[in-house]
């Protein structure tokens, strides 16, 4: 079980956008997001929408994995979707039951936030399949190095090589903690009965330990870290290059002529639904 | 004299007051040779080997890298990249997500142009013989290979001498002599300084010359045939003696003449043929 560890979601099916710069990705990640706020109706929403689908297309990963991210926080979307039914007003009124009231725009509104919600969540899900967490760390850095200009350059390295080892040691930590639950187990810990205080109580001779090695653990390691030389980020140079490539422009170039589309439509909107119907 | 230890003393203070564990300890060591510290626990030798790069200070006396004092702050970097170290626990010592960033961290460090650092991380995979995991995930290494590539990334800082803590004490058989392998090629065929810290006694039968540590103090000091024949000062040490040396000891003692440096089983039956045969 504990080799099957897979960092965030990361899938490695080599296509198009895996290949992209992770900093490209980071970036257009937060430009969908703006396209699916400023999107504020169906025909430029759906512009966005297009955008996505092909997004997650272009990745190969099966969209099952898509759906699964949907799924989970199904409740979330089907809670949003109720209030905004139930609370926005407006429309030609369809249901009038007790306190029930849903209007035409009721129900648009609704359909508008749940495609909204599913949108900013397929398109995390892009990036968190084609990007290993490694490759997104290194992005960060990256993306935040404009920082030392005020000063705080070495913050940002602190925090990147922090994230880095937090991500190294996660599949360590949580083999040692099945260690040490066996152990316990082995002295006759019971972990599986009685009501939540019982349980919470059986998992302190679990985290006590683990709490204690890792101190140990970090001691050891910022020892190894100082043979090895490391002085904070001052002089240091990287072995991972990032190089943007002809496809971060392509993907840059569609991502834009895309938010133009999103912004024309945003505009006329009101003249295209007049022509149509 | 590449390495010259001159009468250091090594103690911290508890609630118990001062424990001494370095006591008046002088020692040299040259370049390319393979040298074996052994002792059992609390002997000291972990602390000693600490002490060697800089990582811990003397309290009194001095040591001297390649001309470097190990005390003085500012040539800090410069004793570290002249001994590398390589210690016990594997996991410990791995920073990276992927093994060939952790090879390249110390180049990192040292801000070593990129395309240099390329081959550096190379030539250390190839040394180490884990070139074909360059791009693994750490964790889903065995011991014996998590202790490989930090070897590699120390290597890759080319260092002229290696210490290594207990570098297989750790690790199951089939990944000790891995390790072992690799030492001794560092030692053999790069010509790099080794200082293995270790209790077991086969493995100290490799090196060119073996330290014995006993509460602090440097007991015996010689090849490992010297010193696995001084059978009674190892066993006050509290170290177990191979069983080849602990018979010829043992036979030497009940009056029969076999030669001393006796290692391995096949020395034993070449001293015993020898002597079986000059009594036909």
């Amino acid at each position: 079980m504990i080799n099957d560890i897979t960092f965030g979601q990361f899938i490695d099916t080599n296509s198009k956008i895996h290949k992209l710069d992770p900093r490209t990705k980071l970036l257009l990640l937060i430009v969908f997001i703006v396209f699916i706020f400023v999107s504020n109706n169906f025909l430029s929403l759906g512009l966005t929408v297009v955008l996505v689908v092909a997004a997650m297309l272009l990745s190969k990963i099966p969209v099952k994995m898509y759906l699964r991210n949907i799924r989970s926080i199904l409740p979330i979307i089907i809670i949003t979707s109720l209030l905004n039914m139930f609370y926005s007003g407006g429309g030609k009124v369809l249901v009038d039951w007790w306190i029930f009231t849903i209007t035409s725009a009721g129900i648009s509104r609704s359909v508008f936030m749940t495609l909204r919600i599913v949108l900013l969540i397929l398109i995390s899900a892009v990036l968190s399949y084609t990007t290993s967490p490694t490759a997104l760390t290194g992005a960060i850095e990256s993306l935040l190095k404009p920082l030392k200009w005020i000063g705080l350059g070495n913050a940002v390295h602190t925090m990147a090589m922090v994230m880095t080892i937090a991500l190294r040691f996660i599949p360590t930590l949580i083999e040692e903690t099945q260690k040490i639950m066996n152990a316990q187990k082995a002295r006759g810990a019971d972990m599986e009965t009685g009501g939540i205080i019982k349980r919470v109580k059986a998992l302190l001779p679990i985290l006590i330990p683990l709490l204690i090695s890792s101190i140990r653990r970090a001691y050891e390691l910022a020892e190894a870290m100082e043979c090895r030389c490391y002085n904070g980020g001052t002089g240091r140079t990287k072995y991972k290059l990032m190089r943007y490539s002809h496809r971060d422009v392509v993907a840059a170039v569609v991502s834009t002529v895309v938010f133009a589309g999103v912004i024309v439509l945003n505009i006329y909107s009101g003249a295209i639904y007049s022509l149509i119907f | 004299m590449f390495i010259d230890v001159d009468n250091i003393t090594f103690e911290y203070e508890s609630d118990d007051g001062t424990t001494s564990v370095i006591k008046d300890l002088t020692v040299g060591f040259d370049e390319g040779q393979f040298i074996a510290v052994l002792g059992h626990n609390g002997s000291g030798k972990s602390t000693f080997a600490k002490l060697l790069n800089g990582m811990l200070k003397p309290n009194g006396g001095k040591i001297t890298v390649n001309g470097m004092d190990t005390s003085d702050e500012e040539l800090f970097i410069d004793i570290k990249r002249t001994i590398g170290m390589v210690f016990q626990n594997p996991d410990n010592q791995l920073v990276a997500t992927v093994v060939e960033e952790d090879v390249a961290f110390g180049l990192e460090n040292l801000g070593v142009p990129h395309k240099e650092m390329v081959e550096r991380v190379d030539k250390a995979l190839k040394a180490v013989g884990m070139s074909e995991f360059k791009t693994s995930a750490p964790h889903k290494l065995s011991g014996g290979q998590k202790q490989r590539v930090a070897i590699a990334g120390i290597i890759a800082m080319e260092p002229k001498c290696i210490v290594f803590d207990e570098p297989t004490a750790m690790l199951d058989p089939k990944g000790r002599k891995e390790v072992m392998d690799v030492i001794q090629r560092l030692c053999r065929e790069k010509g790099i300084t080794v200082i293995l810290i270790t209790h077991y006694m086969n493995e100290a039968a490799l090196a060119d010359r073996v330290l014995v540590m006993n509460k602090g103090k440097i007991v015996l000091d010689g090849t490992p045939g010297k010193v696995f024949s001084e059978v009674e000062t190892l066993k006050a040490a509290g170290l177990d003696v191979p069983q080849p040396c602990d018979l010829a000891f043992k036979l030497r003692e009940a009056g029969i003449d076999l030669k001393t440096d006796v290692l391995s089983v096949d020395d034993l039956v070449e001293a015993v043929t020898v002597v079986l045969q000059e009594e036909i």
